[in-house]
C-alpha cells in the first residue's frame, strides 16, 4: 500500500546555486502526483530529495523536513532504508549491462544479501507482470542481458526492478522522455494501473501525459512550487498568472 | 490564424549531376584519402605485429630443437654435463607468480575502487594516485634491492616469498590505474540505479560499478601479470635462483627469467641452447595463461550484453 508524502520548508542547493526555494507540499497516498514546469526549474531536484538521492552528489545540500507517513526521511531514517521504501525510475533506461533480465529485477533483493531461490522466482515473475513485461521476455529471463532489450521493454525492466523491492512510493523522473509513443502509452497505462498499489510522483515535460495520469499537479518556476492543485484546476482554472503562461505555452 | 494548405507541389531540386569534372574529382580525391589512410592502418598493424612474430620465430628456431620431455621433467645437470631440463624453474615461477598475483591483485584493484568511487577529489586519493606513478617508474633492479634490503636481510635468507613481494609491488600500480580509468567509464546512470534500489555505497561499488568494468580490469591485471612475469632484476636479490627441487616458501626459488639469465650468460654452448628453450617456454606459457583467462573470463556472457 503507498503512503503520502508531507514536504515542509524544503530547500535545496547545488554548491552555491539555490535549486529549490522553501518547497510546501503534501503528496497523498495511492495517487499519482505530476510535476510540470521548465527545464531546470527544480522538478528532478525536488523528486530526488523524496528518496535521499539528492545526496549522492558531493556538492548537494538539502535542509527541510520531508515526512514518509509519520517518518521524518532525513531525521530518523537512513538514506539506504528510504531508498528501499521509495523506489525511484530514471529518465533514461538504466538497466546493470552485466545482469541477465532476471539478475536485473531481483538485484535489489539479491544486492541487498537475499538469497532464497523460491521468493526471488516469485518476486521476479509478480514484478515482470506488474510492469507489462512478463509475456515478452518469460523465455528469455536469464539467457539475455537487461541491455539486449528495447529502449522501452528497458525502462519497463527499470519499473519492475524497481517494484520488486516492494516499495511504497515510486518517483519516476520523466520516465518516458527518452522512448517512443508507443512504449510512451505502455508506460502511462501502467502508470494508471500501479497507483492503486502505490503513491506516485511522475516528472514530466509532457503536460497531457500530466493531464492523462495524475489527479494532481504541482508547478515549479526558478526553483519554486509556483501552485499545487488538482490535476483539473491546473489545466482548466489555475489560480497563478505564471502557471496559465506555461501551460497555455506562452513561455518554457 | 489558418495557413491555406499548398495547392503546388514543392519544388524539388534538380538531382546532381555527377559527371561534371569537379565532382569527379572530388570522387576520386575521396577514394584516395580513403586508401591512403586504410593503407596506413594495415601498415601500422603490421609494424606492430611483426617484431612479435619475429621474436617467436626466432625463439622457436633456436629454442624447439632443444625442447624434450627431460626439460619439462628434470633440474638441471651439475657444470659440465649434458641434459637436464628447468622443471624446477617452470614451477618456481608459477609459484612466484601465484604469490605476486594473489598480493598484488587485491590490493591493486582495491586500490583503483577506492581511487575511483570513494576518493574523488580528496588529499589521500591524490597521494594514492601519485604514489602508484611514481612507483610504475621505479626500475626493477631498485624494487629487487629495496626488498631485499626490507625482507631478505632481516630474514637472513632469500625467499620465494621475497620474490613474490617484489613482483607483487610491480603488480600494483599498473593494476590500480586501469581499475581506476575502467571504473571512470561506468557510467554514472548505473551507479545511480543501484543506490536508488537502497544498495550501500560500498555494495554498489563492489557489485555493480567493478562487475560492469570488469573485463577491462581483467586485461589490465593480465597486462601486469604478463610484464612480471618475465622480470629478472628483482628476483636476483629476493627469489634468488635454486639448481634444486624447491616450493618451499621460505627458501630461495628457481625461476625461468633467473635460469634464462644464469645459462644465457654462461660459456657452454648446451647452456645457451637450454636459454633458448627456456626463453620459448616462459613467452608459451605466458600466452597460455592469458588465453585462459580470457576464456575464462568470457565464459557465462549474456547475449546482448554491452
Amino acid at each position: 500500500m503507498g503512503v503520502g508524502i508531507t514536504v515542509e520548508h524544503l530547500n535545496a542547493w547545488y554548491g552555491t546555486t539555490h535549486t529549490l526555494q522553501d518547497i510546501d507540499v503534501h503528496i497523498p497516498a495511492n495517487h499519482a502526483t505530476a510535476l510540470i514546469g521548465p527545464s531546470g526549474c527544480g522538478k528532478s531536484t525536488f523528486v530526488r530529495c523524496l528518496n535521499r538521492m539528492h545526496e549522492t552528489n558531493p556538492i548537494a545540500r538539502a535542509t527541510g523536513v520531508v515526512k514518509l507517513g509519520d517518518l521524518d526521511i532525513y531525521k530518523n531514517a537512513s538514506a539506504v532504508e528510504i531508498r528501499r521504501r521509495i523506489g525511484m525510475v530514471f529518465q533514461r533506461p538504466n538497466p546493470f549491462p552485466t545482469m541477465s533480465i532476471y539478475d536485473n529485477v531481483a538485484s535489489g533483493l539479491k544486492l541487498n544479501g537475499f538469497r532464497d531461490r523460491r521468493t526471488l522466482d516469485e518476486v521476479v515473475e509478480r514484478s515482470l507482470k506488474s510492469s507489462a513485461l512478463w509475456e515478452e521476455v518469460k523465455d528469455d529471463l536469464k539467457k539475455k542481458s537487461g541491455a539486449s532489450l528495447s529502449g522501452g521493454q528497458q525502462q519497463r525492466l527499470c519499473i519492475a526492478r524497481a517494484l520488486a523491492v516492494d516499495p511504497e512510493v515510486l518517483l519516476m523522473d520523466e520516465p518516458a522522455s527518452a522512448l517512443d509513443p508507443v512504449s510512451t502509452s505502455k508506460i502511462e497505462d501502467l502508470i494508471f494501473q500501479l497507483k492503486s498499489q502505490y503513491t506516485i510522483v511522475i516528472v514530466t515535460h509532457n503536460m497531457q501525459q500530466a493531464a492523462r495520469v495524475a489527479e494532481n499537479t504541482g508547478f515549479f518556476l526558478n526553483g519554486k512550487m509556483v501552485e499545487f492543485d488538482s490535476t483539473h484546476k491546473i489545466f482548466t482554472n489555475p489560480r497563478d498568472k505564471r502557471t496559465e503562461d506555461y501551460i497555455t505555452g506562452r513561455f518554457g | 490564424m489558418s495557413t491555406k494548405p499548398t495547392t503546388t507541389p514543392p519544388e524539388f531540386r534538380k538531382p546532381t549531376d555527377f559527371n561534371t569534372r569537379r565532382m569527379r574529382f572530388d570522387q576520386l580525391r575521396r577514394t584516395v584519402v580513403n586508401q591512403v589512410i586504410g593503407g596506413l592502418a594495415v601498415l601500422s598493424t603490421i609494424v606492430v605485429i611483426t617484431p612479435l612474430l619475429l621474436i617467436l620465430g626466432y625463439l622457436i628456431y633456436k629454442g624447439a630443437s632443444s625442447l624434450n620431455f627431460a626439460f619439462f621433467t628434470q633440474i638441471p645437470k651439475p657444470v659440465g654435463e649434458d641434459g637436464g631440463g628447468m622443471a624446477n624453474s617452470i614451477v618456481g615461477s608459477g609459484v612466484i607468480l601465484a604469490l605476486a598475483s594473489l598480493m598484488g591483485i587485491p590490493i591493486g584493484i582495491a586500490a583503483g575502487v577506492y581511487l575511483a568511487e570513494f576518493g574523488r577529489g580528496k588529499a589521500l586519493a591524490t597521494a594514492v594516485g601519485f604514489t602508484a606513478d611514481v612507483l610504475n617508474g621505479v626500475p626493477s633492479i631498485v624494487m629487487g634491492i629495496a626488498i631485499y634490503a626490507l625482507i631478505v636481510k632481516p630474514q637472513q635468507h632469500f625467499s620465494a616469498f621475497a620474490g613474490g613481494v617484489a613482483l607483487a609491488i610491480m603488480m600494483v600500480p599498473t593494476i590500480t590505474r586501469t581499475t581506476e580509468s575502467m571504473l571512470a567509464t561506468v557510467p554514472h546512470a548505473i551507479r545511480e540505479a543501484a543506490l536508488g534500489l537502497g544498495v550501500p555505497k560500498w555494495r554498489t561499488a563492489i557489485s555493480v560499478s567493478l562487475r560492469t568494468a570488469s573485463p577491462g580490469i581483467i586485461t589490465g591485471c593480465m597486462l601486469a601479470f604478463a610484464r612480471v612475469a618475465g622480470e629478472t632484476a628483482p628476483l636476483l636479490f629476493t627469489a634468488f635462483g635454486n639448481q634444486y627441487w624447491s616450493v618451499n616458501l621460505m627458501q630461495p626459488i628457481a625461476a625461468l627469467p633467473l635460469q634464462i639469465y644464469i645459462y644465457a650468460t654462461g660459456p657452454y654452448d648446451e647452456w645457451h641452447r637450454l636459454a633458448w628453450a627456456g626463453s620459448l617456454v616462459l613467452i608459451v606459457l605466458i600466452m597460455v595463461s592469458v588465453t585462459l583467462v580470457r576464456v575464462f573470463a568470457n565464459r557465462g556472457q549474456l547475449k546482448g550484453g554491452s
